[in-house]
């Protein structure tokens, strides 16, 4: 029988980006013991990798701006099947996560008289996004890292959990292994956290980090979640195409919102074309490029340019652009910032300027960007009640990327920097609440062999090489799963998916278990298969377009699946797919849209 | 399609040897994904740490051709021709292959007094001019590579670990001690625990940083005359001495 270390906790929070760190200040600060698990090394989760900044009506830009205004537009973004009242506590609680994490140390970006500097970005009505140049993402974690650590969190760095552990359907721990060693690992909780982000990766062009493989929501999953929403995902308009070895790395979307413009290779401005403005946002938006170029240095007395329209608009119109043959070299459509002049731009986007400088040959100061959507985010993921983050399984929490409710169909631009913050903490505040008032679980040994088998399996006779089952999951995604969908697509795309499912007892990892890609990749791929699946059946379930997705049998939005959530349950090893209804607003809500929609 | 010949170190503390590759290279490949394709068609096992691939994260650090570098932001075809070596980074403990164990990086993290301010503000929101806080921006752009560690020769050459932090945590305080609205009073432990005296300014932590943030000039250096104005030249001299007798 294989050995294994044990702590426990009265929270364990899985995930240590922005939100599993703000879910374990909250924890800590609640008075509940509090371990913190991260797969990598501290600070280097998929947060610090945000760019833009994050979005709270704070109000600073002398716009009025306020939680209303942002709820809206959040609903608006999200395709209004968001959950309300996740966006209402979103929009009203922001702000102060913003402001808190200045006196955590953040050192923001200034206005002339000395607040919080905001930035105009896609979708967002007004200059919203609190900000440091382009690295607000780095800025962020760093912020909580620092406090995280002031409060004396017990980190456990570079340790993947692999499954949750059960007693009677309550979550009261996890197991997985040490990557440095690969030792095997269990820790009991009261309660546990996910945080675990995204599952991006399961796309070949992608803007993530190797970490969004969705082991969390996999985890969840298995265990008996619901997961919602799950053929939500977001493609980035804007991620780098040449040269290969950089494709889909993100080009940040505050390069439009300094006032980058997008052209096709007729040098049109296209996104000004009438086809590609949404009836919803018709007249909110600058009507010529004279009025656009006003703009830039007079945002009260003229609209934004189109290239703010939310990214789910923008993605389609450059993919329409290059389908129709007006595609860059590349394939792709051009990204001039040029006209902001070399200083203002390396003092805005600095790491734009270096990442194009350096990896991409290319001055941006000097010449015209190309890019191309990247996948960038995943709006579905595990279902969360509104006040607590609660899951549908007792003891388990969900926040951040991995969490389900707050995005809709779209993500704006910004709304995911402060939904870490605002549901991080109160995942962490509910799960210290929980770990209070409940004794902890009964442990199963049972479940910890069954999980020690299958995590050792890889070593014994497999042949499949697992990077290239990776590799065809995202060829799968890609190709079946992208952009554009149909029927026909997505019923082959699940039946290569399915294929693939077939071969995962044979994954195959070579040498020893001490820091072993091979081996951690065997379980990723898993965890990607799952999710995969869920996604093309989620897919192929939702028969219309909305948001992110994009099916072309169904090219309409349609008012049956306006008040709908298709939900994925995994039941004796099986995916099924259903649906609830979304949840009603309050008739102060819905007031807020009077006139307006 | 361009060939390269990597010689990758492989290996644990028990010792190692250089092992040779030969890759096919797409237009515009890092070191990275060099060894990625390694990983994918060769050896699976071969240990590197990475997350973003986009010179944000800091976690691909090594040596390739004997220069202290991320992987990520390395082009192949930028490197002069012939074998490309790639070997872990010198100063922390080898793990394996080209993984090390960088814990003690953050062991002295937690030994700076976080962010203080002063509690009389309360709830209001801080107002701060813009050119104040771009002086503790620039030590706010570290990544956490831990590059300039690996070539500190306090660190390095004299493994001094347990009387200096390094520059890393330097510009950290650095960036504590200028945030304007900071209180704390650290230059006791900057002088003391955190060991700046050690630092003789050789600049090469600078040389290293992808960041390109100024290490010395514009952060250990102010540090050096804070704790001097703070602690008087008197009892610094005087600690010298100590140091130098003791």
């Amino acid at each position: 029988m294989e050995t294994y270390d044990s702590f426990e906790y009265d929270v364990l929070v899985i995930g240590a980006g922005g939100a599993g760190l703000r879910a374990a200040i909250a924890s800590i600060e609640s008075g509940a013991s509090t371990g913190l698990v991260c797969k990598s090394l501290l600070g280097k989760a998929h947060t610090v990798m945000a760019e833009g900044g994050a979005a709270a009506a704070l109000g600073n830009m002398n716009e009025p701006d306020d939680w209303r205004v942002h709820f809206v537009d959040t609903m608006k973004g999200g395709k209004f099947i968001n959950h309300p009242r996740t966006v209402e506590i979103f929009a009203k609680e922001a702000p102060d996560r913003i402001l808190e994490l200045e006196k955590y140390g953040a050192v923001f970006d200034r206005t002339p008289d000395g607040k919080i500097s905001q930035r105009p970005f896609g979708g967002h009505l007004y200059r919203r996004l609190n900000h440091v140049g382009d690295r607000t993402g780095l800025e962020l974690i760093r912020t909580l890292q620092d406090k995280a650590v002031s409060l004396d969190v017990h980190t456990h760095m570079e340790v993947t959990l692999t499954r949750l552990l059960l007693d009677d359907g309550r979550v009261i721990g996890a197991f997985g292994y040490v990557r440095d060693t690969g030792k095997f690992v269990l820790f009991r909780a009261k309660a546990v956290v996910i945080a675990t982000g995204g599952w991006g990766k399961m796309f070949r062009v992608t803007s993530n980090s190797w970490e969004s493989t969705g082991d969390g929501a996999a985890m969840a999953f298995f265990a008996g979640a619901q997961l919602k929403d799950m053929e939500m995902v977001q493609f980035h308009p804007t991620g780098m195409v040449w040269p290969p070895g950089m494709k889909g790395i993100l080009v940040t979307e505050a390069v439009r919102g300094e006032g980058g413009i997008l052209t096709n290779s007729l040098g049109e401005r296209f996104m000004f074309k009438d086809e590609y403005m949404p009836e919803q946002y018709r007249g909110q938006f600058a009507e010529d490029e004279a009025e656009a170029r006003r703009w830039l240095d007079d945002k009260k007395n003229n609209r934004r340019p189109p290239e703010l329209l939310p990214r789910d608009v923008v993605a389609r119109s450059i993919y329409k652009e290059v389908q129709a043959g007006r595609g860059s070299p590349h394939g792709g459509a051009f990204l001039d910032i040029r006209h902001r002049g070399a200083a203002y731009i390396k003092a805005k986007l600095p790491s734009m300027y270096e990442q194009f400088h350096r990896l991409g040959d290319l001055d941006i100061t000097k010449e015209r960007m190309e890019v191309a959507p990247t996948i960038h985010y995943t709006m579905g993921g595990i279902a969360a009640d509104p006040e607590t983050c609660a899951t549908t399984l007792p003891g388990l929490y969900a926040a951040g990327e991995c969490a389900c409710g707050l995005h809709g169909a779209n993500r704006l631009g910004g709304n995911s920097l402060s939904d870490l913050l605002v549901f991080g903490r109160r995942a962490g505040l509910a799960a210290a609440e929980f770990a209070k008032a409940n004794a902890p679980g009964k442990l199963d040994e049972e479940q910890v062999e069954v999980e020690t088998r299958s995590l050792l399996a890889p070593f014994e006779g497999g042949n499949e090489n697992p990077f290239h089952l990776h590799s065809e999951v995202q060829d799968i995604m890609g190709e079946h799963a992208g952009i554009a969908r149909t029927t026909a697509g997505l019923e082959e795309g699940l039946a290569k998916m399915l294929a693939v499912k077939a071969r995962l007892p044979n994954l195959k990892a070579e040498g020893g278990r001490a820091y072993n890609p091979s081996w951690h990749t065997c379980r990723d791929v898993v965890h990607m298969v799952a999710l995969g699946e869920a996604i093309l059946r989620s897919a192929a379930e939702r028969k219309e377009s909305r948001g992110g997705h994009w099916y072309l049998d169904y090219p309409n939005e349609s008012d049956e699946w306006a008040k709908k959530n298709v939900t994925a349950t995994f039941v004796d090893g099986e995916v099924r797919i259903g649906s609830s209804p979304v949840p009603e607003m309050s008739p102060e809500l819905k007031a807020l849209f009077e006139g307006k929609k | 399609m361009a060939e390269y010949t990597l010689r990758v170190f492989r290996g644990d503390a028990k010792g190692g040897e250089e092992r040779e590759y030969r890759v096919q290279a797409a237009e515009g490949w890092v070191v990275l994904d060099a060894i990625h394709a390694i990983q994918r068609e060769q050896d699976g096992s071969l240990a590197c740490r990475w997350n973003c691939k986009a010179a944000k994260c800091g976690s691909c650090s090594a040596e390739i051709n004997g220069i202290p570098s991320l992987m990520c932001k390395t082009r192949l075809d930028a490197l002069p021709p012939g074998p490309i070596r790639v070997y872990p980074i010198k100063t922390f403990p080898l793990i394996r292959d080209l993984v090390t164990d960088v814990s003690w990086n953050y062991e002295q993290a937690k030994k700076i007094q976080a962010f203080t301010y002063d509690p009389k503000i309360g709830d209001q929101p801080f107002r701060i001019r813009q050119r104040d806080v771009e002086r503790v921006q620039e030590f706010r752009k570290c990544i956490e590579c831990f590059l300039c560690q690996n070539v500190c020769h306090v660190l390095r050459e004299h493994q001094l670990k347990d009387h200096y932090f390094g520059p890393r945590q330097m510009i950290r305080l650095a960036g504590l001690e200028m945030h304007p609205m900071d209180i704390a009073d650290r230059a006791e432990m900057i002088w003391q625990e955190a060991g700046v005296g050690y630092c003789n300014i050789t600049k090469c932590c600078e040389e290293v940083c992808p960041e390109s943030i100024r290490i010395t000039d514009n952060g250990i250096i102010p540090l050096k005359e804070r704790v001097i104005d703070s602690r008087g030249l008197l009892r610094v001299l005087r600690g010298l001495v100590r140091r130098r007798t003791g």
